[in-house]
């Protein structure tokens, strides 16, 4: 359980690693496509973890880094031919950024710092952890693009007219997980603030 | 029987010889004029009305047969030599159009093949992946190393040369990869993990080369090189190449321009970092948020490179 909710809060791969920000900025327009690539982010995210935390004892140091890339590509390519078969219309949206799950750092660098050195079940959660949390944040970003920007969520109409039509422009993803971190920071100077003061 | 066939065959080609004399001489020079307009030079004067007629032309692009293009208008000159097609919609002059003329009767006059020269075409692809589809700015590619890297400038140039660098070698060894061993035995589902073993491959390399070959630039470029591997442009490069099925020039063409591209951002980045340095932000947004919010600046300013057509 904490390792769940250590990836969803207190490390979150978006807003607090900084780290795999391109589809964050690129193409969280909508809740569905940041709930779409979550998923398969997650999906690799576990079963990369799991299959280096199998073989961690068998995978000579020197050749680590290596490993972990393929074992994350050969993931990419199962996610990225499943999706391609079963939801082609969701997969034509995310275009090429499901091919370039491979080269997203949050996983190497989770394969590199927890699974090459825990057991196979605390892996498994850790991942899971991960993988939720990079969800959570892509789809937060794409509550806030597509509430502001086109006035629905998931599709449905929530306000009846669109309030900002900049949020839903490609450059707004910036303005946005700008805005989203400036916010985090806000409250954690606020907490320390009122923390010191008693 | 034997001779009789051989009269039919010369028959034949001599009835046919004028048509093609005709189709080869009708039409002198077609070129693409604005960005709806092609223009056809006649090489001798042609009757007008066949001219003026828009249903006497029919275009398409070569790669999509079916798809005829609306004719708005053809305008003949004065003199009836030359002919402009105007189109209702932009052309894509990236790629090769079929003009084929009929007369009345709907028999064709002449078919020709309007194509930008190939030169215009490759620094197409060059501007077009240096500016209009900047990697970083309008496919928000490789930002972690972006807003890792763009902290100051001397960073930001040898991390943007040493990419440029590794970018095209690994390119060009995909393409060989992709070309020759990929697509003829029918291995296109191992795309991704032949690519990113090439990058990594590419990269393990150029580390080795630069450690004995330059100790001086590897002392000052040499850490950037583990950063490359882990950035999307480097991966996404192949794959885009695999997808539109880039020859090697134009392949190294797109690799060329993706890496000047990222040099560019970074190079812009750093230098609004350096003196945001100075400047007085509030707290909340110290740091990442404020590198954000200006890369969203960029972002935008580079919008206005869309649609940018200078060949």
């Amino acid at each position: 359980m904490q390792l769940i909710s250590r990836g969803i809060l207190s490390e979150n791969p978006i807003f607090k690693l900084a780290l795999s920000m391109c589809p964050a900025v690129g193409i969280s327009t909508t809740v569905m496509n940041g709930l779409m690539l979550g998923i398969a982010v997650l999906f690799v995210q576990v079963f990369s973890s799991v299959t280096i935390s199998l073989f961690k004892n068998k995978i000579h140091p020197r050749i680590r880094i290596p490993s972990y890339t393929l074992t994350i590509a050969t993931w990419v390519t199962v996610i990225d031919l499943a999706l391609a078969a079963y939801m082609p219309e969701a997969y034509a949206k995310m275009g090429i950024f499901v091919k370039l799950i491979v080269a997203f750092a949050i996983i190497t660098m989770r394969l590199e710092m927890f699974a090459c050195k825990e057991s196979v079940k605390d892996s498994f959660w850790d991942g899971l952890g991960m993988g939720l949390g990079f969800l959570v944040g892509m789809m937060v970003i794409g509550l806030v693009r597509e509430l502001l920007g086109s006035g629905t969520i998931l599709g449905y109409d929530i306000l009846g007219f669109k309030p900002l039509l900049f949020f839903i422009l490609p450059s707004a993803g910036f303005f946005v997980v700008g805005l989203m971190m400036a916010f985090f920071n806000w409250i954690e100077i606020a907490y320390k603030r009122a923390k010191g003061l008693k | 029987m034997h001779k009789q066939l051989k009269y039919w065959t010369l028959a034949l080609l001599f009835s046919l010889l004028p048509l093609c004399l005709q189709a080869a001489e009708l039409v002198s020079k077609q070129s693409f004029g604005a960005e709806n307009e092609i223009v056809l030079t006649f090489a001798a004067a042609i009757d007008k009305d066949t001219a003026k007629n828009t249903a006497s032309y029919k275009v398409f692009e070569e790669s999509d047969p079916d798809i005829i293009l609306e004719i708005k208008e053809a305008v003949v000159s004065q003199d009836g030599l030359q002919v402009s097609l105007l189109f209702t919609e932009p052309l894509n002059m990236a790629k090769a159009h079929v003009v084929s003329l009929r007369d009345e009767d709907g028999k064709e006059l002449a078919s020709l093949l309007v194509k930008k020269p190939y030169i215009g075409y490759l620094l197409s692809i060059l501007i077009s992946a240096l500016l209009v589809n900047n990697f970083v700015f309008t496919k928000y590619l490789g930002l972690c190393v972006f807003f890792g890297t763009s902290k100051r400038k001397t960073t930001a140039k040898g991390m943007g040369v040493v990419f440029t660098i590794v970018m095209v070698a690994s390119a060009i060894m995909s393409w060989f990869f992709y070309q020759f061993i990929l697509i003829p035995y029918n291995l296109n589902f191992l795309q991704i993990v032949v690519f990113i073993g090439l990058v990594s491959l590419t990269v393990q390399a150029v580390d080795t080369v630069l450690r004995k070959v330059n100790p001086v630039l590897f002392n000052s470029f040499g850490v950037y090189l583990v950063l490359v591997i882990a950035n999307c442009v480097i991966i996404a490069v192949p794959l885009i190449m695999a997808s539109n099925n880039y020859n090697i020039i134009e392949t190294f063409m797109l690799a060329l321009g993706a890496g000047g591209g990222f040099l560019l951002a970074l190079y812009l980045m750093s230098s609004v970092r350096e003196r945001l340095d100075l400047a007085n932000i509030p707290p909340t947004f110290k740091g990442l948020p404020i590198a954000f919010i200006v890369a969203g600046q960029f972002a935008m300013a580079f919008l206005g490179f869309s649609g940018l057509q200078l060949f």
